[in-house]
């Protein structure tokens, strides 16, 4: 185990019924890189981030953050320590403004109380003008037009807006890791581009924090990864840079055997 | 030099509420079904003539830019009701059932329009609140205010009971769940023989520190109902409750709940805690119902279980969809219409809940965002305008 291993996931599997999802992945995340983790469909990449994130317990394994043991913790326990993520299938609240959706990824600064919400109009009406500063400033980073349609709801927004809202309702709270599921889907090869890069530039202004992204868009992967897994019917076939993984038979087989 | 009526929104606003208000008092004393009838029509003809002079969207606009307005408007709208009515029993019982309906659907609101949680048995916890006031202050010296709050804590207590299933099942079966309470309720309130069984209970008028709210007043010529007192607390009381729902929906709170209602595996993933949200959502809003159901009681004078059917939580429900989902304004007009519209209208009477039922469904099929479709939450919308 490497000196500075931000998550580590040991012999985590996964089943459901007979399937096996995660078959004893070891799997580990450093500070600040960003890892790569591919593998062909159904292979289990999102399973994984499931199992992390809380929304399933893991059947056998476990898993430890800032080397704490985080395994079957809830979502929302697991949240508080720092990981946030998007999803494959976009999950934004469509009917919400854009503010209300990416302030409704910092729940874990946020005072949640009765009292609070109902009868500290003052104390709240600070708070809000403070965040409506911090989500438009995130938004901006993005895309300067963005920030100017906080108050529109998420319905209203294109495709590759809706994916940066999502993005920035999971950098909002300032993660210690972020976990993002295929943020290229349904998007063209230059948003994607545009997207990582904004991704970056964020990264650059807030604490520095680990990434895990799933990709199918293997120049994205080449672009800012420094590491790679790559999983095959749950089990981790390969690890190392990409250039690495790209020259492992095993991966080739089981790239060209999905095909 | 004539300027056209739409750049003038504050002046729309201002002959909108007073149109609105005659309709109001035209229906609240309107005799004869014809009457009825015929202000119907002419409701539907302002609403249709003023769409397509396009006056609505202006009226919103000033509404919108002066928050507080529409809230006035109402409080002295329903205060020159009580004055103008102040001789007449039945209009001002019929205002204070609106009234009292409207606090209700608030607390119904909190779970169906932002937890997401759909509460079949308003009318089983708003009769709680009732049986509760009828017990206490039947049998008891308390002061009535908190014979009332006490009505609102047992609706809130006894709704425990149902969040176990609640929390367990989603959409349709916790619906269900509600549902199978309501019913319940009712048998159980018609074999019950210290409640009264089927026959009910009588309950002391409301008497708040010394001001007896069953008195009518009599000065010389003047005469005024007591209907009046009821509708001046039953106000006070839909006041109270619209700004507490307005303030849970515009804080951190209201996130949280829309978050829930629209996505639950977001929302956990984001920290919020389901079990939580729905908890204060359907305690709070069985407060409001269960202290509406109490004042409602003690207005009547009488309960009985035959006052809370399933019918009458479908009404409760129905008023939320009319009015459109989630927004508290929404509720005002539903209330009133689906409230006062039976009452006056005999022919109506026999078929009013398969009224409801095809009301619920017209609406479902051409406007499902209701009346008054709930807009985007504005956090503080009195300092915005303020700033411009
Ligand atoms: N909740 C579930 N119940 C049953 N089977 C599941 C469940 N979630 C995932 N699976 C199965 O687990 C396997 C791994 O699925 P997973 O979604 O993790 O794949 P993936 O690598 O993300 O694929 P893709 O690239 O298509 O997104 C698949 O066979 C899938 O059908
Ligand atoms: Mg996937």
């Amino acid at each position: 185990m490497a000196e500075d291993a931000l998550l580590v996931a040991s012999g985590l599997t996964m089943r459901f019924g007979g399937l096996v999802a995660l078959d004893a992945l070891d799997l580990e995340v450093r500070s600040r890189e960003v890892l790569g983790l591919i593998g062909p469909n159904g292979s289990g990449k999102t399973t994984f981030f499931n199992v992390v994130t809380g929304l399933y317990n893991a059947s056998d394994g476990s898993i430890a953050f800032e080397g704490g043991d985080i395994t079957n913790l809830s979502p929302q326990e697991i949240y508080r320590l720092g990981i946030t993520r998007t999803f494959q299938r976009s999950r934004l609240s469509l009917s919400l403004s854009v503010f209300d959706n990416v302030w409704a990824g910092n729940f874990r600064n946020l005072d949640q109380g009765l009292i609070h919400n109902l009868f500290r109009r003052k104390t709240l009406r600070a708070e809000y003008e403070r965040a409506v500063e911090q989500v438009r400033a995130l938004l901006a980073t993005f895309d300067a037009h963005l920030a100017d349609r906080l108050f529109q709801p998420a319905a209203a927004l294109a495709m590759i807006d809706r994916r940066r809202v999502e993005i920035c309702r999971a950098l909002i709270s300032e993660p210690r890791l972020l976990l993002l599921d295929e943020p290229s889907a349904g998007m063209t090869h230059d948003e994607t581009a545009e997207l990582m890069d904004d991704i970056m530039q964020v990264r650059e202004k807030l604490a520095p924090f680990s990434i895990v992204i799933i990709e199918h868009e293997m120049n994205v992967i080449q672009r800012i990864t420094q590491r790679c897994v790559v999983l095959n019917y749950g089990e981790k076939i390969a690890e190392g840079t990409y250039a690495e993984i790209t020259a492992n038979p095993d991966v080739q087989v089981a790239y060209l055997g999905q095909e | 030099m004539r300027v056209p009526l739409t750049s003038r929104p504050v002046l729309l606003f201002v002959v909108a509420a007073l149109v609105t208000w005659a309709l109001a008092w035209a229906l609240l004393g309107a005799e004869t079904q014809l009457e009825v009838l015929a202000l119907f029509c002419v409701t539907v003809a302002v609403a249709v003539v003023a769409a397509k002079m396009k006056l609505d969207a202006p009226v919103a606009a000033a509404a919108s830019s002066h928050p507080r307005a529409l809230g006035i408007a109402c409080v002295v709208g329903v205060l020159a009701l009580a004055v103008v009515f102040h001789e007449d029993h039945f209009p001002l019982l019929l205002l204070c059932s609106v009234l009292l309906y409207i606090t209700a659907c608030l607390g119904l609101n909190i779970q169906f329009g932002y937890v997401g949680i759909v509460n079949f048995a308003g009318a089983a916890f708003f009769g709680i609140g009732s049986y509760t006031a009828a017990m206490l202050a039947g049998h008891t010296g308390l002061p009535h205010v908190l014979v009332l709050l006490l009505g609102g804590a047992m609706a809130s207590l006894i709704s425990c009971v149902l969040l176990l299933p609640v929390l367990r099942t989603r959409g349709h079966y916790a619906a269900l769940v509600t549902i199978a309470f309501a019913t319940l309720f009712r048998s159980f309130l018609e074999v019950n023989d210290a409640l009264g069984g089927p026959q009910g209970m009588r309950i002391p008028a409301l008497n708040l520190f010394g001001w007896d709210l069953g008195a009518d007043h009599e000065w010389g010529e003047l005469f005024i109902s007591f209907y009046d007192n009821y509708v001046l607390f039953a106000l006070a009381l839909a006041v109270l409750a619209f700004v507490l729902v307005r303030r849970l929906e515009r804080s951190w709170m209201g996130v949280a709940m829309d978050a829930v209602r629209t996505d639950e595996i977001s929302a956990k993933v984001y920290g919020i805690s389901i079990a939580r949200q729905k908890i204060v959502a359907f305690m709070f809003g069985n407060l409001l119902v269960g202290i509406a159901g109490a004042t409602y009681g003690m207005m009547t004078g009488y309960v009985a279980p035959n006052n809370f059917t399933f019918a009458d939580s479908l009404i409760l429900v129905s008023m939320l969809l009319l009015g459109g989902l989630g927004n508290p304004w929404g509720i005002v007009p539903a209330a009133a219409l689906i409230l006062i519209l039976p009452e006056k209208l005999q022919f109506i009477q026999e078929y009013r809940f398969l009224l409801y039922g095809v009301v619920i469904i017209l609406i479902l099929l051409f406007r499902s965002q209701g009346l008054l479709p709930r807009g985007i939450r504005r956090y503080f919308p009195n300092r915005e305008a303020a700033r411009g």
